[in-house]
């Protein structure tokens, strides 16, 4: 889904503190917005400017983490400035097809979510593997990313939270996707599960997807999971990754 | 026998950190770290350390530690400990010898919620993505990924060479009062109306027993928002203070996770977080709004003082340890 471009705005500088800045391209979850927060990583990556300690892209904004004792807010909001004007990026350049069984006991929302959504859950799963997400962001644990969207499954959260469910589960909600990757409490609904990790640390890649990178799902039995899993849990990619022109 | 810290005795919530887990926060991992990063850097000088060397991080749990193999410099700085070694009473900022068998005792004292043990030498632990910096939530760091424990040893590489007996610290800048806490507004300070920043402001508010390495949670009044209190996902800096829809207001610390989706109405600039971190549970804090000009001035106050300013106050003599209640000017961590 396109959003019209008119939600991209002017940036704005926030301070998060005297060691952070934030530049925010936009309000809302949109592919053009996110393009231009990874373009003005990637320049600022360029630029290898002293001082500038980490950034994290998010959907809208790029928090830039600096040590003011090195370069001063008004000197970065200035070389910030001056990358903005590149043009917006290519959109992504890796495709990910990452396997994820929906059936019981991994799927065991699916009916639930086809019923908040008006829709039957064979198409459910069918939305959910022919739709071509994003991979927005990272946050709240280590490789936990926020993948979207879905306009389809624009569905409220629980109203209480889910006991924890097993690493590598896929969740849905809000029109967004959700790949785990610990056990945790939920009040996200459970369309899955993907043999995949996302996040392992004694591995090469350590982190699966970059943000910007599309991803989808494609629909796999009970019988592959296990066979996949067994795989995955030795250590191989069991996800596919192209190359897209 | 190579050399090592052992721990008799660890409290809930003593890990091991460095200065914490940087670089990969884009992909959502916490850099963790210390609560109190000046008291860690100050601990960390005391025994000639590199100031994001591996240290113990004390929790109000206390610990008790021994060395194995080798006599070790250690130093002890943070808030105000009850600290003593075979049962003698040392000040809570102190380097000493920690020789093998002998023990150290840390344990909550008049004031303070964390203190930090440093060690002369290089504490030998497998990185994890890069640090030792102890975050339980994800699993990384410390001793597989969780906090330290009794029957632990923590091997030393490299000890550093060992003054006998012990020397109280004079670390001043650690006299730091806790209950004013400078901020900066933003990131959504405009989620907020102005009567709402001045009650952030003016409290009073008091630390919830529900805080932690994560978050500090502020008992006191509810704050308003003027725009709704969902925002799409930004990043998270350790200081920021977070209002959910309840209204109450949480300053993320240490163990945060790096992206959130609720305004931030202000957040406290880096060389306050200290001093936030050591109240403890229902200690009362106001907040007083600043520029960054002035925090980067207050920024660049502390590190001319952790770097150049005096350390060792005094050597303690036998007869003087034994006396040591009465002495005073040392560091109380207030």
């Amino acid at each position: 889904m396109n959003l019209p471009e008119s939600s991209l705005i002017e940036p704005r500088f926030l301070d998060a503190g005297e060691a952070a800045l934030v530049v925010e391209f936009g309000l809302a979850v949109d592919p053009a917005i996110n393009d231009h927060v990874l373009a003005l990583e990637r320049a600022l990556a360029a630029l290898a400017l002293p001082g500038v300690r980490e950034t994290v892209p998010t959907f809208r904004s790029l928090m830039i983490h600096y040590d003011p004792l090195v370069i001063d807010r008004a000197t970065l909001v200035e070389r910030v400035r001056g990358l903005e004007t590149q043009p917006a990026p290519p959109r992504a350049a890796v495709r990910w097809t990452v396997p994820c069984c929906y059936e019981p006991p991994w799927g065991e929302d699916v009916a639930q979510i086809a019923t908040l959504a008006g829709l039957t859950p064979e198409r459910v799963v069918a939305l959910h593997t022919s739709t071509e997400l994003r991979v927005y962001m990272y946050g709240f644990v280590p490789g936990f990313c926020y993948l979207g969207r879905l306009p389809e499954l624009a569905i409220s959260r629980r109203a209480s939270v889910r006991a924890p469910h097993p690493p590598n589960t896929v969740l849905v909600a809000d029109s967004m996707c959700v790949i785990t990757t610990v056990s945790m409490p939920t009040g996200w609904w459970l369309i899955g599960r993907t043999p995949e990790r996302l996040f392992a640390p004694a591995r090469e890649p350590t982190f699966l997807v970059g943000v910007g990178d599309a991803l989808r799902f494609a629909a796999i039995d009970r019988a592959s999971f296990d066979a996949l899993e067994a795989r995955a849990a030795a250590g191989e990619l069991v996800a596919k990754r192209e190359r897209l022109a | 026998m190579s050399a090592a810290l052992e721990l008799r005795a660890a409290g809930p919530a003593v890990s091991l950190q460095d200065a914490g887990r940087f670089g990969l926060m884009r992909f959502g991992v916490t850099a963790a770290g210390p609560m109190d990063p000046l008291a860690f850097a100050t601990a960390n000088r005391a025994v000639g350390a590199p100031a994001d060397a591996a240290a113990i991080e004390i929790s109000l749990g206390g610990l008790e530690v021994t060395s194995v193999g080798a006599t070790l410099p250690v130093a002890l700085a943070g808030g105000a400990f009850d600290v003593s070694l075979d049962g003698i009473a040392l000040p809570p900022a102190v380097r000493l010898a920690l020789e093998p068998g002998a023990r150290l005792r840390v344990r909550a004292g008049a004031a303070g919620a964390w203190c930090y043990l440093a060690v002369g030498g290089r504490i030998d632990v497998a990185p994890m993505l890069g640090s030792v910096a102890t975050h339980v939530r994800s699993g990384l760091g410390g001793l597989g990924g969780r906090a330290l424990a009794a029957g632990d040893l923590l091997p030393v590489r490299d000890p550093a060479p060992v003054e006998p007996g012990a020397a109280a610290l004079a670390a001043p800048w650690l006299e730091r009062p806790g209950e004013l806490i400078r901020v900066i507004l933003g990131p959504q300070a405009d989620y907020f109306a102005a009567d709402q920043i001045a009650a952030l402001c003016d409290g009073p508010w008091t630390v919830s027993p529900r805080s932690d390495r994560m978050a500090y949670i502020l008992d006191g009044p509810r704050l308003g928002h003027a725009r709704g209190f969902n925002i799409v996902s930004d990043g998270i800096v350790m200081g920021a203070i977070q209002v959910p829809g309840d209204g109450q207001p949480i300053v993320l610390m240490a163990d945060r996770q790096v992206t959130g989706g609720y305004p931030k109405i202000a957040t406290v600039i880096g060389p306050d977080l200290g001093r936030l971190a050591q109240n403890r549970p229902s200690a009362r804090v106001r907040f007083a709004v600043v520029t960054i000009a002035d925090a980067v001035a207050a920024r660049r106050a502390e590190r001319t003082a952790l770097q150049n300013g005096p350390l060792i106050q005094a050597a303690l003599s036998s007869e003087r340890l034994l006396g040591v209640n009465l002495i005073g000017g040392v560091t109380s961590g207030r």
